[in-house]
């Protein structure tokens, strides 16, 4: 049986007398043991969706099961057997890193040393500041204290809602790394990110937008479904370039990445002797064409594309 | 119960953490209890007192000395003429203005009748009534010393004379601190039982801490216990300050058994703390609680019976009054200690503020349900 199954949950928002909806509709599964990411622009509707299948927040129409409980009516054994780890540091600041983990394990009637093994490489790390107050810990600190808090129970379901938010490249590669070894014992994680890059990481994906999924997949299936050639355009202009490519009524869709711009064409046949030629008549200099493979990004910006249109 | 436990010993590890909330709860009782009750005093003393002598005799000045050694009085101005006396009057430097007459010693002696004129600065009512009061008492005083003088008076007067003599009970001295300090006593209870718990709660949800304990299994009557109980006990820390400084600062002795202060503290601490909880259900920010707190505690003590007696207010407000339960602990702190109450006196009082601590737990209980 899959770890968490969705379907169908919607969520509206009363705002000033609009409604903003947050979740439209959205259904999907997560397998047991699985590193699931959800990944979507701020605003997409990713918290709502976690405060939901950790039976904070109820939705206004469908249902979802966690590890076989109802998020409505089984909402206690839930809370057992769930870890959640909120967007914002949610711990007390003016406890220590220690008080914290011993309160939370207490909580859940277990004990530090118990579940030892499983934080074990994670507390190791904070363990030299375990007398320091947690709002005194750097920020990537503070997640891998947060993550300590969020296991010491041995939840069977993780649940992290955009752990890597403000937190320094290092600190965000070592973290994905952590999950890497805590999928390795049997933990399903579902984990929301605004970062592309951190999308191919996991096993599958969710790509969301404004409520509603756009796909669901394995991220190099995602990629293989990018149908266009993709190129990668550079010159000595820059902003110019970008100026001049979207307006150009053969181009499909034009955006910044990295120090390239990412060009797809609206038909397949024209490709890098095209664009040079009309970029040599626009006069750019220093010219750069290459094809490239699709990266989830590129994938993401074509769904918003086609979903937008 | 070891969650409870655990609860507890996190929320008061987090209390003695916080600098200033230990400021808060052991200097705010010492510094209001030794400041309000000297400021909060209804004796009207240094009334600035303008003199306009028209007669310059040895009679005028002869009262004008009595008045001054009352006590009560300062003369800041003596003239000759009434113009100048109300200028002092108009530039708010006097309260009262005595006009003595030309030929005031003369009409004494020669016709045995003459009359002052006071006027009064009544922009403080109270102030002035009480000022033109003692100064007609004392005139009436020296009326009586010079006709004493003059006049022999016959065995049996020819007048009766009803002579009033005045005993006051419970507080001999009508010493005006023996009974602002009780008073003062239980609005401090009242903050530190209700405002703190509100803004402890309060803050929890500030911070999103509470979403990180409302997925884990702990119960809610476990988590409003864990908030309630350290306040419990920091409310009873405080009366026992207060008590210590009512005893040895103010060297009042409570007549009554202070267990029965501490036993109604103990029922009236529950019912406060509910109104602190409830609060907490109402405001998401720390700032909204401090709002609805300072409020409320404008409310408590003006119909609370602390600066004015709830007997002379209109008897509309006097009902509003039966909804304060601040009120009910001012009277039985002053029903102890002034007066030696035991618990049989104060039966009505606990009865009522049981009523109020139900009434406000089951509201605070209900709308938490609610809104989660």
């Amino acid at each position: 049986m899959a770890a968490v199954i969705v379907e169908n949950i919607s969520k509206k928002y009363q705002v000033e007398k609009t409604k903003v909806t947050a979740l439209n509709g959205i259904s999907f599964e997560v397998a047991k043991g699985e590193l699931f990411g959800i990944v979507g622009p701020d605003g997409a509707g990713k918290t709502s969706l976690f405060r939901i299948l950790t039976t904070l927040l109820l939705a206004d129409a469908g249902a979802a099961r966690v590890e076989g409980y109802d998020v409505v009516k089984d909402y206690k054994e839930i809370r057992k057997t769930v870890g959640y780890m909120p967007g914002k540091f949610s711990l007390y600041q003016d406890l220590s890193v220690e008080e914290n983990l011993d309160f939370f394990a207490t909580i859940f009637n277990t004990s530090i040393s118990e579940n030892y093994d499983l934080i074990k490489d994670i507390y190791q790390q904070i363990e030299p500041f375990k007398k320091r107050r947690a709002g005194k810990l750097s920020g990537g600190m503070k997640q891998k204290l947060a993550l300590c808090c969020a296991l010491i129970h041995k939840p069977s379901v993780l649940f992290l809602d955009e752990p890597t938010t403000g937190v320094d490249a290092v600190s965000r590669k070592e973290f994905w790394e952590m999950l890497q070894r805590l999928k390795l014992q049997g933990i399903s994680i579902l984990v929301s990110t605004p970062y592309m890059d951190e999308a191919s990481l996991c096993d599958r994906v969710a790509l969301m937008e404004n409520g509603k999924i756009l796909a669901i997949d394995k991220p190099s299936i995602i990629n293989s479904k990018f149908s266009k050639p993709l190129w990668a355009v550079q010159s000595n202009n820059m902003f110019a370039l970008l100026k001049s490519l979207k307006n150009w009524e053969a181009v499909s869709s034009c955006y910044s990445f990295g120090e390239f711009y990412h060009v797809v064409m609206k038909s397949e046949e024209k490709g890098s002797r095209e664009i040079e030629e009309f970029l040599m008549k626009n006069q750019f200099q220093e010219i750069v064409i290459k094809q490239i493979d699709a990266n989830i990004e590129d994938s993401f910006m074509a769904l918003m594309h086609t979903s937008n249109e | 119960m070891s969650v409870l436990k655990y609860l507890l010993q996190k929320e008061f590890r987090q209390i003695f953490r916080d600098p200033a909330i230990l400021r808060i709860i052991f200097m705010m009782p010492a510094l209001q209890l030794i400041i309000i009750p000297m400021a909060a005093d209804f004796e009207v003393r240094n009334v600035n007192l303008a003199v306009a002598d028209h007669d310059h005799s040895a009679y005028a000045q002869q009262m004008v000395q009595k008045i001054k050694s009352s006590g009560y009085f300062k003369l800041i101005h003596y003239s000759s003429t009434y113009q100048d006396a109300l200028k002092n009057i108009e530039s708010d430097k006097a309260d009262v203005v005595l006009e003595i007459p030309s030929n005031f010693e003369k009409n004494i002696i020669r016709e045995d009748h003459t009359s002052l004129f006071i006027a009064v600065n009544a922009v403080n009512g109270m102030k002035a009534n009480l000022g033109a009061a003692y100064l007609q008492s004392i005139i009436q005083d020296y009326n009586n010393q010079i006709r004493l003088k003059w006049i022999q008076f016959p065995k049996i007067p020819p007048q009766t004379n009803i002579e009033v003599t005045v005993s006051n009970w419970f507080n001999p001295m009508l010493n005006y601190k023996y009974f602002m300090v009780p008073a003062v006593l239980a609005t401090l209870l009242t903050m530190v039982g209700s405002f703190l718990t509100a803004l402890n709660i309060v803050r929890e949800k500030e911070i999103g801490t509470i979403e990180q304990i409302n997925v884990t299994p702990i119960k809610k009557y476990h988590f409003i216990l864990g908030k309630l109980i350290p306040f419990w006990i920091l409310g009873l820390v405080v009366l026992t300050i207060g008590l210590i400084i009512m005893r040895f600062f103010y060297q009042i002795h409570p007549i009554g058994n202070i267990l029965v202060v501490y036993f109604f503290a103990a029922i009236y601490l529950l019912c406060v703390l509910g109104l602190g909880l409830l609060i907490s259900t109402y405001a998401d920010t720390q700032q909204q609680a401090m709002l609805i707190s300072f409020f409320l505690l404008m409310i408590f003590i003006l119909l609370g019976g602390l600066f004015t007696p709830i007997d002379s207010m209109p008897s509309w407000v006097q009902k509003l009054t039966w909804f304060n339960p601040v009120s009910y602990f001012i009277d039985v702190v002053r029903m102890v200690v002034l007066k030696g109450s035991g618990l049989s006196d104060i039966k009505n009082h606990i009865f009522i503020i049981v009523g109020f601590a139900i009434f406000l737990n089951s509201w605070a209980v209900w709308n938490y349900k609610k809104t989660n």
